[in-house]
């Protein structure tokens, strides 16, 4: 069996072989000359320029198409994969380096078809497995926006892959697993509100790229979808979105989920790493009536399987005393000896989704890195936690994780040394 | 309904109130978790638990350099550069990423506002050629090198300059050397034309370790505040300075 199972290495390589001939001879540049003249009508109406502005940044389009420090939209950057670095496109209107060329088919086309204006298939680290829900009427209203920005002439930055991944071609072969094209269907059974927020948070919030667990092809398995998952490169842990038993956000209500997306913080907890990015720079300015809607769909998530019990749960007693020592001298003061935290301040850690995600992660790197909550609108002035990476050896940041992780009603895995070592050393960004 | 009458309007009201809001943190003292003070200082641990609740810097001879009584501008615009990759320390970039300019500023000033006494720093054993070495570099500049002395800058008694120019008395001698390498290497940047970073390239290596040593030898004037605004004439073009300066 074994034998039969090593087939499929150079199975894909033949795949991937005939997909990159296939694709070099299909290849031909596409578009029209001239703007279909309804869109062009729709791309002068400032109502549509308005609503393009509000579904650009409820696309979070800036995060990933802006560099610190550079001009929002214009790219140059390159984006972190385990595949090597891709270089994200300046969507600004420059004629040269950005879409001052395009016409709406082009941009409808990437968008929804995950095509370049050159026909040639564009990595998926550009979400369009998500973006391809996105509507039509949408996506006139997003491209009318973006041509509106100042244009901004930057030349992208080089691509990074390493071999295979580099070959376009290859593309094909993963299209063909992974990427299946079509505007969000509404469910008929279901609320208007729960059809919108569905639409939301499967399409332009993309946010199953993070939340789901990726394969060795980088790919989602779509009957994962939000159950949590490894953010590729970035070691961080986007936990399970289920608020049903056994879910990472099992004990939350609706309005939890829409205070932590407006203000960066609920009851249950706060936004940190790159979730306090996204709060900052996307889901802060979406309306309540969004909001709600998203929380009314993330409600109707499935209860999960519960975590299988195994002995690897049980740390030795001296990792936690000594773990239960360090909680008390550092973080019981603001967490609560009882892990409650202070409602609104300080986040509990009793049942927290980054607490009990599966790998600990999130948890060993809030220890290290401290850090506040996001400043946003509705909570400007953000508490914080100090950083004790200073403080605390690998040793000792292992033994409180473990120690937090098995506290009061949490039932995880404890956390090793060697694990806080690799994340010590993590870049930030 | 006498929730309509202005407190102030009925002294006995006012008593009363003061009493019921007592109270009321008293049952939330019994509950056992005290209440979290709102304060600028409550909410900023993950900066106060290096730099000092004060801003005065890690003591006995750590790396945190001091804050306190720094030019809030200054301190505000360093902020600003992490977050924008032109200063480069993770610890430093994550924890500021995502505070907003407003949040920024209110921390600047509660740290320029702190006047607290300087600890005299570990200052590392070098032959006294080094310490002359690094004293004329800070006092006179090397004309050969093209290097402006630090004081044309950094205020005659090396405690800054309003707005924007930071005191260089009573930091670590680490702390320095390392930001000059930085200059160096380009993890540490400010706007262009950077002058800061044109004077660390005009140094070699061994005036770097002369001028963090004697930097850090030296005693903090009875006086830590930064000098006036306008009050200097940088000898080279400074971004950060918006064009003030007029050398080369």
């Amino acid at each position: 069996m074994k034998s039969l199972r090593l087939l499929w290495v150079p199975t894909v390589f033949a795949i991937m072989v005939i997909a990159a001939w296939w694709w070099h001879h299909q290849r031909s540049s596409v578009g029209p000359k001239a703007e279909d003249p309804a869109v062009a009508a729709a791309m002068k109406d400032a109502k549509v320029i308005a609503r393009g502005r509000y579904l650009t940044l409820a696309g979070d389009c800036v995060s990933c198409h802006s560099v610190a420090g550079g001009q929002p939209y214009a790219g140059g950057r390159a984006l972190l994969t385990p595949f090597g670095n891709i270089p994200v496109p300046n969507i600004t209107p420059d004629p040269e380096t950005g879409l001052g060329n395009w016409r709406f088919e082009n941009f409808w086309r990437a968008l929804h078809t995950g095509m370049g204006i050159g026909g040639e298939p564009l990595y998926p680290a550009f979400s369009y497995t998500s973006f391809t829900k996105i509507t039509r009427e949408d996506a006139v209203a997003i491209f009318a926006y973006l041509q509106t920005l100042p244009p901004v002439h930057q030349p992208p930055e080089p691509l990074g892959l390493r071999f295979p991944y580099n070959v376009r071609g290859a593309l094909t072969a993963w299209r063909a697993m992974y990427f299946k094209s079509g505007t969000y269907q509404p469910d008929p059974k279901q609320s208007a509100a729960w059809n919108r927020g569905a639409y939301l948070v499967q399409g332009l919030g993309h946010c199953n790229e993070c939340h789901a667990a990726r394969d060795t092809w980088g790919g989602i398995d779509t009957r994962a979808s939000l159950a949590g998952g490894e953010i590729p490169a970035q070691n961080w842990y986007a936990p399970d979105l289920s608020m049903q038993a056994h879910g990472g956000l099992h004990g939350w209500t609706g309005q939890d989920i829409v205070d932590l997306l407006k203000t960066g913080q609920s009851s249950k907890g706060v936004a940190f790493g790159p979730m306090a990015d996204v709060v900052a720079s996307s889901t802060q300015y979406l309306s309540d009536a969004d909001l709600h809607a998203m929380a009314d769909y993330l409600q109707s998530l499935p209860a999960r399987q519960p975590q299988v019990d195994d002995a690897l749960r049980v740390s030795s007693k001296a990792v936690a005393d000594r773990g239960a020592a360090i909680y008390g001298q550092g973080c019981a003061a603001c967490h609560g000896t009882d892990g409650q935290g202070v409602p609104g301040v300080y986040p509990p850690l009793d049942g927290n989704a980054s607490v009990l995600e599966p790998i600990g992660v999130n948890a060993t790197r809030a220890v290290l890195l401290g850090g506040f909550a996001p400043s946003t609108a509705a909570n400007p002035r953000p508490y914080s936690m100090p950083p004790y990476a200073q403080q605390l050896s690998d040793a000792d940041v292992a033994a409180v994780v473990t120690y937090i992780r098995q506290a009061w009603s949490n039932r995880v895995t404890p956390v090793l040394e060697r694990d806080v070592i690799k994340y010590r050393h993590t870049p930030v960004d | 309904m006498t929730t309509n009458v202005p407190a102030s309007a009925c002294p006995v009201l006012r008593w009363l109130l003061s009493l019921a809001c007592l109270l009321g943190a008293g049952a939330v003292h019994a509950t056992g978790q005290p209440p979290v003070p709102d304060t600028l200082q409550q909410r900023i641990a993950a900066c106060t638990t290096c730099h000092g609740l004060h801003g005065e810097g890690s003591q006995d001879g750590g790396f945190f350099p001091r804050l306190a009584g720094k030019p809030a501008a200054y301190l505000a615009l360093q902020v600003q550069n992490f977050q924008r990759g032109l200063r480069k320390y993770a610890p430093m970039e994550y924890t500021v990423r995502q505070l907003s300019p407003a949040y920024v500023h209110e921390i600047a000033v509660y740290f320029a506002a702190q006047q607290v006494p300087y600890q005299r720093k570990p200052v590392p054993d070098l032959a006294p050629a080094v310490f002359q070495r690094g004293g004329q570099l800070v006092q006179a500049g090397d004309p050969a090198l093209k290097v402006p002395p630090c004081q044309a800058c950094h205020g005659k008694t090396l405690t800054g300059t309003e707005p924007s120019v930071p005191g260089l008395a009573g930091l670590p001698y680490d702390y320095i050397s390392s930001q000059l390498g930085s200059w160096r290497t380009g993890t540490r940047a400010s706007a262009a034309p950077d002058c800061m970073a044109e004077i660390a390239n005009r140094l070699a290596p061994s005036d770097i370790t002369a001028v963090a040593a004697w930097l850090a030898s030296q005693q903090v004037p009875p006086d830590a505040h930064p000098q006036p605004a306008g009050s200097i004439t940088p000898p080279l073009h400074c971004g950060v300075l918006e064009g003030q300066g007029g050398g080369t």
